[in-house]
């Protein structure tokens, strides 16, 4: 099934949620929606669900308009950030319950229900919980049963909100991994909304970053991580470190220091320059762009952890490699292998 | 054994001595000296007795005065149990109502956002701070012979006032906020998610109502309702005003007495009073045991 979204509006009172939104969204991908909270992510999957509808603009499934049809009718699985399970219906009866209020003419016999509720209890591996009930289980068997229960009704499309939003750290890695292999093994097109960056770059296939109700970048998870396309997606994945420069007369400028750096394409102004800690390569003064003096150094396992005041103002930090120790004082010059600069 | 004891407080260390006696001295302001406390616990029963279970023996001891056949005679005269007719088929009717109201008014504030919400809210709440008279003198003034609909009811011969409509009508209008006070609260803690998911898995929005909704709000629902049957069959003013007080027909048990008392037949007014007396018990054993599921509030029950 695939997903196609076009020009969404939606606003709650004069905020925009969601200010001209378009995705489309493959067959059988498994696409995290990434964003920090209020960027109109959770309402964008909400829309998609059919629980709450745009002001305008399309969306549509396999090229069929979607919107013309109420949640019930989409078959979409929507798992929530807080489950939502049944509370006062078993893990059984809760993974039953799309099987049960299917219209008599196509729904299953009690048989046919037990044996798929049986097979999906298996499936996220908690078929022994069959008979307990919601507020006996843990956070993360919860949202198994959760995605279980969506599972049920064989959606077309499976959409998961903030999945492991509410877990602590431990479980949530585990869950990241068995999400991936479930996702390979059921294949349904997915889309799961996140804040945590770690866990869209992990999981999905295809990341789509958010900021205040607009998409900033799609992209693969490598992609967004080395080529972001905007000042803000640079800033939101990943570590970077961020000067203040100023582009004017064909040259780059720290301050009153020219830095030796390509200026094509960039257009004149106050402008920042991003670049990852670890792309800063460290060699002798006037080896690199910049210059500095080391002011203190942390070693990390495999990384030195320098803060360098750099000529021109500003002090950083970079993460260099150890086969050359720093120590205070030392003057170096650093070359940023990987950066980039936006108007602003 | 009691010298081990003794040995081991006296040998313990300086700093476990300092924390018994931080203890003892934190227990001291805590509580106040006993003969206050003595006080005022009895003036709490004291106070209790002679304003509520003083009164309620006297009930009982009224209602047998004469012994029980005279109390069972009492209750089987037909004026009596006209009245008790008359009071379940009113409480019947407004219960049943005001648990549909209740339901919807209660799912619409907080299920949904809207203008005027608040003032629905505050609305919800009138019954209870208008008068029971003037609640029933509004009646009065709608469908009274010289009230609003008067001359058109008339005309097609529809009996309002001074008939169980009236009395029904007046009665729900007083028991209108039980419901919707016990479910509102409720319903808005449970939030929505609940109807959201049972609707994106394909449940009709009947289904979603009797399979995940009522079940979430049933003991809820039940305390409403319980409540507002209470205040139903023992309602006075409201029903007073819209009756017309007709032996045999339009008098409720608690209209009926005042009346018997009125006359000093004081077995059978007590006799009547001695059976709302016994609903209001009954209401009070409910409640607790109600209450006490509403705190379990939605924790599971284990099998």
């Amino acid at each position: 099934m695939t997903i196609e979204v076009k020009n969404l509006v939606k606003k709650f009172g004069t905020f925009a949620a969601l200010d001209g939104v378009d995705l489309k969204v493959d067959n059988g991908e498994l696409v995290a929606l990434l964003g920090p909270s209020g960027s109109g992510k959770t309402t964008l999957l909400r829309i998609i669900a059919g629980l709450d509808w745009p002001d305008s603009g399309e969306v549509s499934f396999n090229g069929a308009d979607a919107l013309a049809q109420g949640a019930r009718e989409r078959h979409v699985g929507f798992v929530f950030q807080h489950y939502a399970l049944f509370r006062h219906m078993t893990v059984f009866e809760n993974v039953a319950f799309g099987l049960r209020v299917q219209p008599r003419a196509v729904r299953k016999d009690e048989a046919a229900i037990r044996a798929r509720v049986k097979e999906l209890l298996d499936l996220v591996q908690l078929d022994w919980l069959a008979d307990r009930y919601p507020g006996q289980l843990s956070g993360g068997q919860r949202q198994r049963i959760a995605l279980a229960r969506a599972l049920a009704i064989e959606p077309r499309i499976l959409l998961l909100d903030e999945p492991f939003g509410a877990l602590d750290a431990k479980v949530r890695k585990e869950l990241r991994k068995w999400l991936r292999s479930l996702h390979h093994e059921i294949n349904v097109t997915s889309i799961f909304v996140t804040h945590d960056q770690e866990e869209a770059l992990e999981v999905a296939n295809r990341v789509v970053v958010m900021d205040k109700g607009r998409i900033e970048q799609i992209g693969s998870p490598n992609d967004v991580y080395d080529n972001p396309a905007t000042a803000f997606v640079h800033g939101f994945i990943g570590e970077s470190i961020v000067l203040p420069v100023d582009v004017a007369d064909g040259a780059v400028r720290l301050g009153d220091r020219p830095l030796a750096l390509a200026v094509d394409g960039l257009s004149p102004g106050a402008s920042k320059l991003f670049v990852r800690r670890h792309d800063m390569l460290v060699g002798p003064p006037g080896s690199g762009a910049f210059e500095g003096a080391v002011q203190h150094v942390r070693t990390f396992g495999p990384v030195q952890r320098a803060e360098v005041a750099l000529f021109g103002g500003e002090t950083i930090e970079i993460d260099a490699p150890r086969d050359r120790e720093l120590r205070t004082g030392d003057r170096v010059g650093l070359e940023p292998r990987r950066y980039r600069i936006f108007a602003g | 054994m009691t010298m081990q004891l003794t040995d081991a407080v006296a040998l313990a260390s300086p700093e476990a001595k300092a924390r018994a006696h931080a203890e003892a001295a934190r227990k001291n302001l805590r509580t106040e000296p006993p003969a206050v406390r003595i006080a005022i616990i009895s003036a709490a029963i004291l106070f209790l007795t002679v304003f509520v279970v003083l009164p309620l023996v006297v009930v009982f001891a009224q209602a047998f005065s004469k012994g029980i056949l005279a109390y069972l005679a009492a209750l089987s005269e037909p004026e009596a149990l006209a009245a008790i007719r008359l009071t379940l088929l009113v409480a019947a009717i407004s219960v049943g109502l005001n648990l549909v109201f209740g339901l919807v008014a209660a799912w619409a504030i907080a299920k949904f956002e809207f203008r005027g919400k608040t003032f629905l809210i505050t609305l919800i709440d009138l019954p209870f701070s208008v008068s029971p008279v003037i609640s029933g003198l509004v009646f009065v003034l709608l469908f009274g012979a010289q009230g609003y609909f008067g001359s058109w009811l008339r005309e097609h011969d529809i009996q309002i006032l001074f008939a169980v409509p009236g009395i029904a009508l007046a009665t729900t209008f007083v028991t209108f906020p039980f419901v919707a006070r016990a479910l509102i609260p409720l319903m808005q803690e449970q939030g929505t998610q609940e109807e959201e998911a049972a609707i994106s898995l394909g449940a009709s929005g009947l289904q979603t109502f009797f399979r995940v909704t009522l079940p979430n709000i049933k003991w809820g629902v039940l305390y409403g309702v319980l409540l507002c049957n209470a205040r139903a069959m023992g309602e006075f003013g409201a029903v007073s005003v819209v009756s017309g007080h007709i032996r045999g027909e339009t008098n409720t048990m608690p209209l009926l007495v005042e009346i018997l008392y009125n006359e000093y037949q004081f077995v059978a007014a007590f006799a009547i009073a001695s059976l709302l007396a016994l609903l209001a018990l009954i209401t009070l054993i409910a409640k607790t045991v109600l209450e006490r599921h509403l705190d379990e509030g939605h924790e599971p029950r284990d099998h």
